[in-house]
């Protein structure tokens, strides 16, 4: 076990070297131009080799390269050209965010997911197994952002059921920033009337951003609970003489789960790379909006500190994953 | 009545299939008295598995019971309720397989999952069961505090299937069905654990219904034989009875093909290969392979009839109405 | 002359008897196919969009690409079946052409990454140790990320244009074709068989490509397909961001995000194109879904 885990982390810190070495190439070799695009391309060549010179970009690129990783080894991810910023204090600020929506949208996902995915298999081939089907199949077939679009439309524009865009109403008070997270935050400092709001403005997103992960988790619990089901030890437990509740719950769910948190490893991406068309509809100040915007302007050190982080965070989740299935299975453990 | 504690009465399974229905039983007849130890042999694939499936009541889909009936202990068990079946299971009838790292589950500690039987047939708390636990793995041979810790996996077969006893005999069942148990395991592991089995079953008085391929087997353990071929039960007769004086064609075939110790006479095989339950020879099921054949073989299944006091078999060789001799 | 022909005919037997069980194979897919209600579904979505990206120029009733501002934010009606957008420009007939550039997307990128991908995979699975090993661990650095976000960077460095999409999309993707297909030639290459051509004296690479990659194309193709889905979904999602094809080309996506402004009163310039990408991709994830019921051998009962 100890080995196991020494080995996984050797190897993410490869990979994690990789892919510092992936962003830098996309956005140094390829032929973008981030001065331009910061100046207007009608900028006195001057001004552009004196931009140039000021952030490094007149060195040779194995230079550059050489500057950009001895920051990633202090903490260093460089100055935002748009926010004037350290793009470490951006990420500390809309990286709650995102992470508040994602968590929303997995608890949302994976109790649905399952228990569609069960249900499905214990009554394979019924009206129940056909729906779920359905229902996730189309979950994972509509655009995230149309659906998006569709539900405020639907919930905020016609219906008024449910806030609009942003993370709470122009009036409500925001509690006091503590973790980052606002519905968290306002627990914390005990300022329900944020609580309440942040909620009715977290639910669109959270539902939109969930439904099509709860697809690929509902299918992928049918087909390991069916393949369950099918084992010896499911026989001898019902030639105990166990009720077919017990059989299912408590002989089959556990194994079945199993392969189940390995795709909520992969979810965790799907939902990062779902919350940057969330938030970019919902309006929802995270990191995935703050990534399209720095690509939209190529606001360089901002997009490779952005992806680098979203990459590490989505590392860490497989990492997790990982490491909790080791503990959940048995057979593992060695 | 023919048997006090399981009576089978023609009993018709089958099996839904992309490639077509398999007839997998054909109105199977088995008795069996209490303490009784009935040995079920047969090829591969002639439907040993589904019989004793069938007696435990777990035929699920693709599978199905076309018609024919079990009783347990006179109760039949198409009309038992849901709950009803289930407790004769827990309670009354147990069942071994022949994996049996595989039949146990790998995330369950094997003090759980005898618990669990141990509860199930006392009606206590799991947690109640644990003394019980302990005592019934020692029963079976097994260094108890700590197998009940582990995990299947990390159990050999031989282990594992000590750990499987322990489970079924946890109920003191009335009935004790054995499939293949020995047939995953090493050879010397093999007798080890037909001792212990003999030895517990002996004790604790419980019938046994012993499913093998391995007639040496069979002829130590069992008092009866039934003899299977391709979804019906074509003789049946105690043990020295078929071994001595085989009736049904099918038999005297299956004996010649075992070696003996002690014989140098050549072993001769049966002809011919195991049918296909898609599409069955019709009449007596034998009948392509059966040296005897006769017009009427193919177009009736002949009744399994008495033939001799006690010795049961199913062939128009012994009917009135076709008399020949038999050899 | 009778003489002949029988023995043609038996000859012609021969070789049926002999494909009999290929030919069974078939007939058992598709019976499976058949009775896959999602999958025919499916088919039949497919055919429907790749019959209107083929006759798309004869189907539209409009310019999709000039404007014409006398016909501006027009409800659906008959004369315009969706409505038009800001430009007045005919929706119905923006998303009939824009069918030709998702499929187009489709087909590229399709044939780059499962191209590059099982290139690179049978190469890593066939020749092991060293080369596979710093082939799959820059596999391991692509999949490191969610891919859309890396495609969103690429594309943005890139430039956004229709070409760069497919650019960016591709080289995202051809992670999933590599492992595949380093699997699959890692299996082939212990069968006896490669073993006898080797001894024959064929080199590594004609054995590679003329013995191992041919084996390797069904799954990976049974994995285009259900790729396919999300494929559309990318470029759409890149687009709707403004960082993939650019306006005034009909992309579907771009074009649900032309409408996020007039959202409220006009619903129907967003709503027409999302329609259209959920359902082709409902198309291919229907046929994936039978696809994978039919690939799964527990199934095969």
């Amino acid at each position: 076990m100890g080995r196991y885990v020494l080995r996984r982390l050797l190897l993410m810190v490869l990979v994690l070297f990789g892919v510092s070495v992936i962003v830098f190439f996309i956005v140094h070799v390829i032929p973008a131009d981030p001065v331009g695009a910061l100046l207007g391309g009608n900028a006195p060549p001057q001004l552009v080799d004196q931009m140039k010179h000021q952030l490094g970009l007149d060195k040779p690129i194995w230079a550059q390269f050489g500057d950009y990783m001895l920051g990633i080894l202090h903490g260093n991810l460089g100055i935002s050209l748009k926010s004037n910023r350290p793009v470490t204090q951006d990420i500390a600020e809309y990286f709650p965010a995102t992470l508040e929506l994602a968590i929303f949208s997995i608890i949302i996902s994976v109790a649905l997911g399952v228990v569609l995915g069960i249900l499905s298999a214990v009554y394979r081939n019924s009206w129940v197994d056909h729906f779920s089907r359905i229902f996730s199949i189309l979950g994972v077939s509509m655009p995230v952002f149309w659906t998006g679009l569709i539900l405020l439309l639907i919930f905020y524009y016609i219906l008024g059921w449910l806030p609009g865009t942003g993370q709470l109403s122009l009036f409500t008070i925001p509690p006091h920033r503590i973790t980052g997270m606002l519905l968290l935050d306002s627990i914390l400092t005990g300022n329900w009337e944020a609580f309440r709001d942040g909620l009715a403005h977290i639910i669109l997103p959270a539902a939109v951003l969930g439904y099509s992960a709860t697809a690929s988790i509902a299918r992928i619990t049918r087909a390991s609970m069916l393949d369950v089901l099918r084992q010896d030890f499911i026989r001898t437990a019902k030639a105990k003489g166990l009720s077919g509740r017990v059989v299912i719950y408590r002989h089959a769910l556990k194994n079945a789960l199993i392969p189940v948190v390995t795709l909520i490893g992969l979810t965790f991406g799907s939902l990062l790379e779902g919350a940057v068309l969330t938030e970019t509809i919902f309006g929802w100040p995270g990191l995935g909006r703050y990534i399209v915007n720095a690509l939209l302007v190529l606001d360089y050190p901002a997009i490779m500190g952005g992806t680098l982080f979203i990459a590490l965070m989505y590392s860490l989740a497989n990492l997790i994953v990982d490491l909790t299935y080791a503990v959940l299975d048995p057979r593992m453990r060695i | 009545m023919r048997g006090d504690l399981l009576d089978v009465r023609e009993l018709k399974v089958v099996f839904y299939t992309y490639r077509g229905i398999i007839k997998a039983l054909n109105g199977v007849e088995l008795w069996m008295n209490h303490e009784e130890r009935l040995g079920l042999i047969g090829e591969t694939g002639c439907g040993k598995s589904v019989t004793s499936l069938s007696i435990m009541g777990l035929i699920e889909q693709p599978g199905e019971i076309i018609s024919g009936d079990v009783y347990f202990e006179g109760k039949s068990m198409q009309k038992m309720s849901m709950e009803e079946l289930h407790d004769m299971r827990g309670k009354k009838i147990s069942m071994i397989f022949q994996e049996p790292v595989s039949a146990l589950n790998p995330v369950m500690r094997i003090g759980f999952q005898v618990a669990e039987s141990i509860s199930r047939a006392k009606d206590i708390k799991i947690k109640e069961a644990y003394p019980e636990v302990l005592k019934m793995l020692e029963l079976v041979g097994l260094d108890s505090k700590r197998t009940a810790s582990l995990y299947p996996h990390e159990l050999s077969g031989g282990m594992a299937q000590r750990a499987m006893i322990a489970m079924a005999l946890s109920s003191n069942p009335k009935l004790l069905i054995a499939d293949e148990p020995t047939s995953a395991l090493d050879v010397t592991i093999q007798a080890q654990i037909m001792e212990l089995l003999d030895e517990l079953v002996r004790e604790m008085g419980n019938a046994v219904i012993l499913i093998t391929h391995d007639m040496g087997v069979a002829a130590e353990f069992c008092d009866k034989i039934a003899v299977m071929y391709a979804g019906n039960v074509v003789e049946r007769a105690s043990t020295v009875d078929i071994f001595e004086e085989p009736l049904h064609p099918y038999t005297k075939g299956l004996l010649k093909a075992v070696p003996k110790i002690g014989q140098s006479k050549e072993l001769v095989g049966i002809t011919g290969t195991v049918p296909d339950l898609v599409n069955p020879p019709t009449g007596c099921r034998f009948h392509p392979r059966c040296p005897y054949a006769m017009n009427k073989c193919s177009q009736k299944m002949p009744p399994l009839i008495e033939a001799k006091p006690g010795h049961h078999v199913a062939c128009y060789l012994y009917t009135q109405e076709g008399e020949h001799n038999a050899n | 002359m009778k003489s002949i022909t029988i023995e043609k005919r038996g000859k012609l037997r021969d070789f049926i008897a002999r494909r009999k069980p290929i030919i069974e194979d078939w007939k058992h897919t598709l019976y499976l196919w058949k009775s896959t209600k999602l999958a025919m579904i499916g088919t039949v979505i497919i055919v429907i969009f790749i019959l209107i990206a083929i006759f798309a120029p004869i189907i539209v009733p409009y310019d999709p690409i000039s404007s014409n501002m006398s016909a501006r934010l027009q409800p659906p009606s008959w004369d315009h079946l969706f409505g038009t957008d800001q430009f007045g420009r005919d929706i119905f007939s923006r998303v009939i052409v824009g069918s030709r550039i998702e499929l187009w997307i489709i087909f590229l990128v399709s044939l780059i990454s499962g191209g590059l991908g099982t290139f690179l995979g049978v190469v890593a699975g066939y020749f092991g140790k060293f080369v596979d090993e710093i082939i799959m661990r820059i596999t391991d650095m692509f999949l490191a990320f969610p891919s859309l976000v890396l495609a969103m960077a690429f594309a943005a460095a890139l430039g956004p244009s229709l070409t760069n999409t497919i650019i960016a999309i591709s080289v995202v993707g051809w992670t999933v074709f590599a492992r595949l297909a380093r699997a699959e030639a890692m299996k082939i290459k212990k069968q006896p068989y490669i073993e006898a051509i080797r001894a024959v004296g064929a080199g590594n690479s004609r054995i590679m490509f003329l013995h191992v990659l041919p084996m390797c194309l069904s799954p990976v193709l049974v994995q285009l397909t259900l790729r396919m889905g999300t494929i559309i979904l990318t470029a759409a999602g890149l687009g709707f961001l403004g960082l993939g094809v650019r306006p005034p080309l009909p992309e579907w996506g771009s074009m649900v995000s032309d409408g996020r402004s007039y959202l409220v009163a006009q619903w129907w310039i967003s709503t027409f194109p999302g329609i259209a990408i959920a359902f082709v991709v409902l198309g291919f994830n229907f046929l994936g879904d039978g696809i994978r019921d039919i690939m799964d051998p527990r199934l095969r009962r």
